[in-house]
């Protein structure tokens, strides 16, 4: 911790309606994902497809803390944060199937996830290319006087790119509503944190900034949540810019086509041991409150909705080729803001 | 009509703008206190004050990835970048967010920000402050180019370009600024569509844009003393290129020359060759002449960076090497 604000510990239990929501938002995203492994075997996803398998815990913890007005800027790795924030399943999957009913039409693919009707401000694949975006739709909503929240998720790849650093000092300069999320998974692809940056304590860093900043386990669903509504009503109620540094693991590779060849084995089975979907199964487990064949329920109710998002991409259609050139420029009806 | 610069008439564009719309904002690197690095939005802070006029920290990447934001959010930024160099710093917002967010969310989000620079040599201000890169950012899908040579389109491209639901950049040449001439007092806003001519001809095009269309009419002139009756079109547009107008005058004329401030390689010049060459092959009596700046970075001695951009000499050459 780097400010004087009282960080949530973590340590509490949510009430059970609550903890089985988290727990089922995490397995939604799970088993959507590892389908999606499934997809790209059998061809019928191509690409660059960046799974957050481990890190389920930062996406929907964040996602919970925000409201409908808020806004999202995320990265490439965005599949679970776009389930997290209330993106259907249907479209996600036609999506990554490059249907036109997917969420972009199929012009973006896994990298670029885009929903105007939750904010969803992408999917950006340009490491870092994100912040400044955040930065600006914080702007507008000071400029218009709106409570909003702008959340930011990147990675810790991000905080070696100038435009973090650009980034973190505009928001605190002008004081603007953003939520700084960093989804520290100790590598930038390859490279290992203490490989890429002087100061590896990235909270540290945005402190430098004068952004109140602390890091959270990432591995917990109820810690990421409890920092990130604490943090973002901060936000909200004018308190400036925050930052999290959310401390979570990738369990697979970078992409599809990384050998993982940069990681310890014993390394990853560690970091397995702490499995968010695990880690909160267990707990509302002890709690009594997950009963009896109530996690089997969910997983089948998980799996008939993914069944029912893949049936739906595969019987979506592609976008007509006459249409390629469509969405270069505004269409003039289409042409209002999201603000 | 009354007497105003060039600076004057982007001032005026912008006073307007900032009246006519709330969500406009101007931003960027000393707009504010300092007045511009130009002076052209002197006197707006006192104006409109610090939320409209806001001065940025030299942060191109982060403030012009604001302005994105904010007009995905909403508002209408003017972002202004001192120099075109300068936005070599802000290439990853222009190119890889603003041209493509509308295109790859399948038409949700477009991205309604202006983004005016200074291109252009003529100052002695070297290889990092005089340069015409204006062309690269024609290459961009997603984006519209614009260059106002005239005080007219000075003062009225702005607000059209603002209520373009897509990213609009707009080059200001340095050496136009001081430029006086006259200037209808209701002078509004213009068409950003279209190429202009600018002087009618028979026996030769001239294309031109920004800076060069005063070395393309002042050339114009001089061929007219020899006998040569030459037509002057005014791009205008960079992006997209109004096509039908360059080749018209080319099947009018039957000789075109582009003069482009930007080098030869890989150039807007080769573009409008192309163009005319394609459509109006038939029609020409010699090939497409170029005159473009040399192949080096911008010196700074005042006769090398003469030798080194088009002049009115280099237009006549080429229009005789051609045959008119």
């Amino acid at each position: 911790m780097t400010d004087t604000v009282a960080v949530p510990s973590g340590a509490s239990t949510p009430d059970p309606a609550h903890g089985l929501h988290l727990l089922r938002e995490m397995v939604r995203i799970r088993r959507f994902e590892e389908r999606c492994v499934e997809l790209y075997s059998d061809m019928r996803i191509r690409g660059f497809l960046h799974l957050g398998i481990g890190e389920e815990a930062c996406a929907v913890g964040v996602m919970e803390a925000l409201e409908e007005r808020d806004s999202v800027v995320a990265t490439y790795r965005e599949h679970g944060h776009a389930l997290a924030r209330g993106m259907s399943m249907r479209s996600a999957m036609a999506e990554l199937e490059g249907k036109v009913e997917g969420c972009s039409r199929g012009r973006g693919g896994s990298m670029h996830l885009f929903d105007k009707a939750s904010r969803f401000f992408g999917g950006n694949a340009i490491v870092g290319g994100g912040l400044p975006l955040a930065v600006g739709l914080a702007l507008a909503d000071k400029m218009q006087r709106r409570d909003h929240v702008t959340a930011c998720i990147f990675g810790d790849g991000a905080v070696a790119e100038g435009e973090f650093h650009e980034s973190m000092n505009l928001a605190a300069l002008w004081h603007l509503p953003v939520l700084f999320c960093c989804e520290n998974n100790l590598y930038a692809m390859g490279t290992a944190l203490e490989r890429s940056e002087s100061e590896t304590d990235l909270a540290l860093k945005a402190a430098s900034y004068r952004v109140p900043s602390w890091d959270v386990d990432g591995m917990d669903v109820v810690a990421v949540e409890e920092a990130a509504r604490h943090a973002a009503e901060a936000v909200r109620s004018g308190g400036g810019p925050h930052f999290l540094e959310l401390r979570t693991y990738r369990f697979r590779a970078h992409s599809m086509y990384d050998p993982d060849r940069y990681r310890d084995k014993a390394e990853i089975e560690g970091w397995r041991h702490r499995d968010p979907i695990d880690h909160l199964r267990d707990r509302l487990a002890a709690a009594g409150v997950l009963a009896e064949g109530e996690l089997e329920r969910i997983e089948a109710e998980v799996e008939a909705e993914i069944d029912d998002a893949v049936a739906f991409a595969d019987a979506g259609t592609l976008e007509p080729v006459e249409d390629l050139e469509r969405f270069v420029v505004s269409e003039r009806a289409d042409a209002e803001t999201a603000g | 009509m009354s007497a105003v610069t060039y600076r004057e008439a982007l001032r005026r564009a912008l006073d307007d703008a900032l009246r006519r719309d709330g969500r406009v904002f101007l931003m960027g690197e000393d707009v504010g206190r300092y007045g511009g690095c130009y002076a052209v939005s002197l006197g707006l802070l006192e104006e409109f004050g610090p939320e409209r006029i806001r001065d940025t920290p030299l942060s191109e990447s982060g403030f012009v990835g604001a302005g994105i934001g904010a007009a995905l959010g909403g508002m209408r930024p003017i972002v202004e970048i001192m120099t075109v160099n300068f936005s070599l710093l802000a290439l990853d917002q222009i190119v890889n967010n603003a041209a493509t967010l509308l295109y790859m969310s399948g038409g949700q989000f477009n991205v309604p920000v202006v983004i005016r620079m200074t291109t252009g040599a003529g100052r002695q201000l070297g290889a990092q402050h005089s340069h015409s890169l204006e062309g690269w950012y024609t290459h961009i899908p997603g984006i519209r180019v614009l260059a106002p040579a005239t005080l007219e389109d000075a003062r009225g491209m702005l607000w059209p370009a603002l209520c373009d639901p897509d990213p609009v950049l707009i080059f200001e040449h340095g050496s136009l600024y001081n430029v006086e001439g006259e200037l209808a007092d209701d002078a509004g806003e213009v068409d950003i569509e279209g190429a202009a001519v600018r002087r009618a001809g028979h026996d030769v095009t001239i294309v031109s844009y920004g800076g060069m269309l005063r070395v393309a009419l002042a050339a114009a002139e001089a061929l007219a003393g020899d006998g040569v009756d030459a037509e002057v079109v005014d791009l205008r547009s960079l992006r997209p290129l109004d096509t039908e107008t360059l080749v018209a005058s080319a099947v009018r004329t039957h000789r075109a020359v582009v003069v482009d401030e930007g080098w030869r390689t890989g150039s807007l010049s080769a573009e409008v060759a192309a163009r005319i060459t394609e459509e109006a092959f038939y029609d020409l009596d010699a090939p497409v002449g170029r005159v473009c700046t040399a192949e080096v970075p911008m010196p700074y001695a005042k006769h090398l960076e003469d030798e080194a951009t088009p002049q009115v000499r280099d237009v006549l050459e080429a229009v005789h090497a051609m045959g008119a």
